[in-house]
């Protein structure tokens, strides 16, 4: 009926472009982006430990290939990224864990802080499984 | 036409008509229920109320102290009657409420707390931190939400009451975003659309409150009752009129004019109590028109400081400390930073006494009803009267649960009672009788008055001549113009012709209700030759029982001033005395 | 006493004579401690009285007056003129049909308001003679924040997830929904979590947190949301694999 759709309310369209809207935007397609990266380093350790199973030549071609720029070049991406992600990540960990005590809530800092002694506490543990010192 | 059929249509979702939706829905699910509202239910007013609710709940407080503090609070205009129920009723809605959800603050042992408010002369007021009146009407909402019998229209804005043979049939309304108007076939309505502050320049009032459900009732026969009663709220920002609760004064905040003096123990509130101890009753926990009246009085005097938006007095609030302010007065502190760039925990915040609530309305009986048969109306725009001549601060909210709740049962037992359907006929000539001015408005051409500009008028006429204090002369003056005002607003023309939504049009017809309630206001004030809680005139500064001891009625008359005739006030058992605020009233 | 000459750059639609939104410049003189609200109204009332847009209480408290104001969802009667320098955008909050002007369809965020079970439903029935459920204020404190919300709608306008998939239950719904799971006085949450701990709830939110930097009350939605998904989650593991567990 003509009264019925005279006021029929407009739907603006959505584009992509909502990403360079604020800053906020951007950070958090940066952060989300960055899992492409970590997915990346996962392939690479996964094919890490087929060329392991494939025998002595395999895997030293392997080490081979890691040191090449390109790969140096991604493993600083990879890296830069990897912490990007754990900080924003930490950083947001008292949103969804919040300790009451009493009336009063623990500091965001005694959370996150937490959060980040762990991962501390782990890397050392790694490296020094590793044999790095 | 398209008509929509229920049982019982509500206009307005506030407090008072959520409350009594929800009542409907409990007591019979098969009822049909039209919640019809001009906003989204939680913008309602209601959410602006901050201090609380009051209800007796300790144990060194009575029923009898309550009622005795609401009667003498009300100088002795109250019916009598009235506030025996609500008083008693008051603690079970409260309670009612908390089982809801409500997030009440609480003592460390769990149990509800309350805080001191002006005019009581113990603590029984409710509240949720400073946004009482917001927590209530949130969880009146969302509990409402539990009710498939409970059908909202939203943004939906009543024009007409629909009447068949001196029974009310139910109503018209425009469906806001589509211009259409749709009729509402019901066998009872309760009214619940709020009070009519916008009629005044200075106002705690949102945009919303424009007295259109006043306007309803008064327009299909209905009287307004004690209209001449305006309440002026003490704590008002200058900037903006945006209300500072009474609660900042029951945590102790006091109130100094330019020379840092408590200048209220000079008007019989005093002496002066000690910094952040307040006395109930007493200095800044005194009634608001009295603390409103000193204000004016003291201002006369120079005493007053000045500020860009005119004279203000300072309440001052550091000594309260930081922790207390944050805890139980965050919205207070967010506002005067933001709205007067003030921190009240390193300064005072200069305020004034701006308009904020209308003890006058609808004329109910102690059940609600009106004398339409069917019509029901609770919550501001109702005056049964419970807050007389001087609402304390904490009854308005208890009041829309109490009598929210009592709407809904009169009409169950209205219905009860047997209702006949209306008349097609009549429904359908009162529907396209609204439609016909609708569109007579809508199409109107050259008629030379502005919206804005009569608006103005009318606010600037309330403002000098219906004030705080008021004389003859001015209110006769005002009386003129606002007959002058009603005139010309026949030839408003809009600007907007169009359908979808249009608020040049709303506000059109919410000056229209405006008009007419502030046409009451003055007629109602002039006549009433008397001083008595809110309403004080100098050319008649003494309270006159023998004369005025009544409820002033004001009868529509079309385009004549309404007939003001008085009817007694129910008096039971509290003769009518002395309101002493000073410190030796023990 | 200062006045500025305020640009106001507005978005206007009427469906009736309009196929598409344009944008309408209006200029006033404004008092510099006003709020967008204020110029609005001055707009309204001296130059356009056709334009239309929802305001009530200015005093945030009320949710009417969001919109986007140079970009960012704002309430109109919390954005001072003074944060502003140049000509003011102001168009309808996002991710919501235009109905007309600045007024927004609200219907799709009423709809899930209601869907999320919103009330309290009691762990333990009392009678309303045998007086309150006692809270203690640390109870009070652990939903406190979640009951703040004013229902503006800044959150879903800010919320690319919404705005993207409109079927996502939104910020404000969730958040409200975690308010009564957290109510000590409430046994509701198995019955909600039916509702948000699904598809177009809580598990659509991929954090991106503008929920609760554009929220003018500080509910902090993404942190219910959160919270939620790790309760729910926690349910789920207790549920199947510990269901000798009472919950």
């Amino acid at each position: 009926m003509a009264e019925e759709m005279s006021h029929k309310p407009y739907v603006r369209p959505i584009s992509s472009e909502w990403i360079f809207r604020h800053p906020r935007y951007l950070r958090y397609m940066t952060r989300e982006f960055s899992c492409l990266f970590i997915g990346a380093y996962t392939l690479l350790l996964v094919a890490g430990l087929q060329s392991l199973s494939d025998g002595r030549a395999a895997y030293a071609s392997f080490l081979e290939m890691l040191g090449s720029p390109a790969s140096i070049a991604f493993h600083v991406l990879a890296l830069a990224f990897a912490v990007y992600h754990s900080i924003t990540w930490f950083n947001l960990t008292p949103k969804a864990m919040p300790l009451q005590f009493g009336e009063n809530f623990a500091p965001d800092a005694v959370i996150s802080g937490a959060h980040f002694a762990i991962w501390g506490a782990l890397s050392l543990a790694v490296l020094v499984l590793a044999g790095a010192f | 036409m398209e008509s929509i059929q229920t049982d019982v249509a509500i206009v307005g979702a506030g407090g008072a008509g959520l409350r009594a939706a929800i009542a409907l829905a409990q007591a019979d699910p098969g009822l049909r229920i039209a919640l019809i509202s001009k906003v989204y239910p939680m913008r309602s007013h209601t959410c602006a109320a901050e201090g609380g609710a009051a209800g007796v709940i300790k144990s060194d407080d009575s029923l009898e102290h309550h009622f005795n503090d609401t009667v003498g609070g009300g100088d002795w205009l109250c019916d009598q009657d009235a506030v025996d129920y609500l008083v008693q009723e008051a603690p079970k809605e409260l309670i009612q409420l908390e089982h809801w959800g409500c997030p009440w603050s609480r003592e460390p042992n769990g149990s509800v707390a309350v805080r001191p408010f002006g005019g009581m002369k113990k603590q029984r007021t409710w509240f949720a931190a400073d946004k009482s009146g917001f927590h209530i009407l949130h969880t009146l909402f969302q509990t409402s939400l539990q009710f498939p019998s409970i059908q909202r229209f939203d943004e939906f804005y009543v024009t007409d009451l629909l009447v068949d043979e001196g029974r009310c049939a139910g109503v018209v309304a425009i469906e806001m975003r589509s211009g259409q108007m749709r009729a509402f076939h019901a066998r009872a309505v309760i009214v619940a659309g709020g009070g009519a502050g916008r009629i005044f320049p200075f106002t705690t009032n949102g945009a919303i409150k424009t007295g259109d459900g006043m306007a309803l009732a008064y327009r299909a026969g209905v009287a307004l009752k004690d209209m001449e009663f305006v309440q002026y709220h003490p704590t008002g920002l200058p900037s903006t009129g945006t209300l500072l609760t009474e609660a900042c004064r029951g945590e102790g905040g006091v109130l100094l004019n330019k020379n840092g003096r408590r200048f209220l123990q000079d008007y019989g509130m005093g002496p002066e109590t000690p910094l952040g101890k307040p006395v109930l009753k007493t200095m800044e926990l005194g009634p608001r028109d009295r603390v409103s009246q000193a204000f004016w009085q003291e201002q006369k005097k120079g005493n007053m400081v000045p500020t860009q938006w005119g004279d203000a007095m300072l309440l001052d609030m550091r000594h309260l400390g930081e922790k207390k302010i944050n805890e139980r007065l965050p919205l207070v502190r967010d506002m005067s930073i933001s709205y007067m760039g003030v921190d009240p925990v390193t300064d005072p915040v200069p305020v004034r006494p701006v308009v904020h609530y209308m003890m006058g309305g609808i004329d109910t009986d102690i059940r609600t009803a009106t004398r339409l048969p069917g019509l029901y109306a609770a919550g501001e725009c109702a005056c049964i009267s419970i807050n007389g001549a001087n609402r304390l601060g904490s009854n308005s909210l208890t009041e829309l649960l109490v009598y929210g709740r009592r709407a809904a049962l009169s009409a169950i037992e209205y219905l009860q009672g047997g209702v006949p359907a209306a008349g097609a006929s009549a429904l359908a000539a009162g529907s396209t009788a609204a439609q016909a001015r609708l569109r007579e408005l809508m199409q109107r051409s050259g008629g030379g008055e502005t919206l804005a500009g009569l608006r103005k008028e009318m606010m600037q006429t309330m403002e000098q001549h219906a004030g705080i204090y008021r004389t003859g002369e001015g209110l006769a003056q005002a009386c003129e113009t606002l007959a002058e005002l009603r005139r010309r607003y026949q030839r408003i023309e809009l600007h907007d012709k169009t359908n979808v939504y249009n608020t040049d049009l709303l506000q059109a017809l919410e000056l229209g209700s405006m008009l007419d309630c502030a046409e009451a206001v003055t007629q109602s004030a002039l006549a009433r030759r008397e001083s008595r809680g809110a309403h004080q005139r100098l050319d008649y500064i003494e309270r006159d029982d023998a004369n005025f001891l009544r409820h002033s009625l004001a009868e529509f008359r079309g385009s004549e001033p309404p007939r003001i005739g008085y009817r007694d006030v129910v008096i039971t058992r509290s003769q009518p005395g002395v309101r002493d605020y000073s410190g030796g009233h023990e | 006493m200062g006045e500025r000459r305020v640009e106001l750059e507005v978005l206007r639609f009427n469906p009736e004579t309009d196929s598409e939104p344009r944008f309408q410049r209006f200029s006033v003189d404004c008092p510099e401690e006003w709020v967008v609200l204020d110029a609005l109204n001055h707009v309204k009332e001296t130059v356009d009285p056709t334009l239309s847009y929802r305001w009530s209480c200015h005093m945030a408290v009320c949710g009417s007056c969001g919109m986007m104001i140079d970009g960012e969802p704002k309430l109109a009667c919390k954005s001072f003129l003074r944060d502003y320098a140049g000509v003011i955008r102001v168009e309808p909050l996002r991710h919501f049909p235009i109905q007309r002007d600045l007024v927004t369809v609200a219907d799709d965020f009423v709809a899930k308001l209601a869907r999320v079970k919103p009330y309290l439903i009691p762990k333990e029935p009392k009678a309303v003679e045998a007086g309150e459920y006692l809270q203690t204020p640390a109870q009070l404190k652990r939903y406190k924040q979640f009951t703040l919300c004013i229902n503006c709608m800044l959150c879903y306008a800010s919320c690319p997830e919404y705005g993207l998939i409109p079927d996502y239950i939104g910020p404000a719904a969730l958040a409200l929904a975690h308010r009564y799971n957290q109510d000590s006085r409430d046994g509701g949450r198995t019955e909600r979590q039916e509702e948000i701990a699904s598809k177009a709830g809580v598990w659509e939110c991929s954090f991106v947190g503008a929920c609760s930097e554009v929220c003018p009350e500080h509910v902090d939605p993404a942190a219910a949301i959160q919270q939620v998904k790790i309760q729910s989650t926690l349910d789920w593991y207790k549920e199947h694999l510990m269901p000798w567990l009472k919950k």
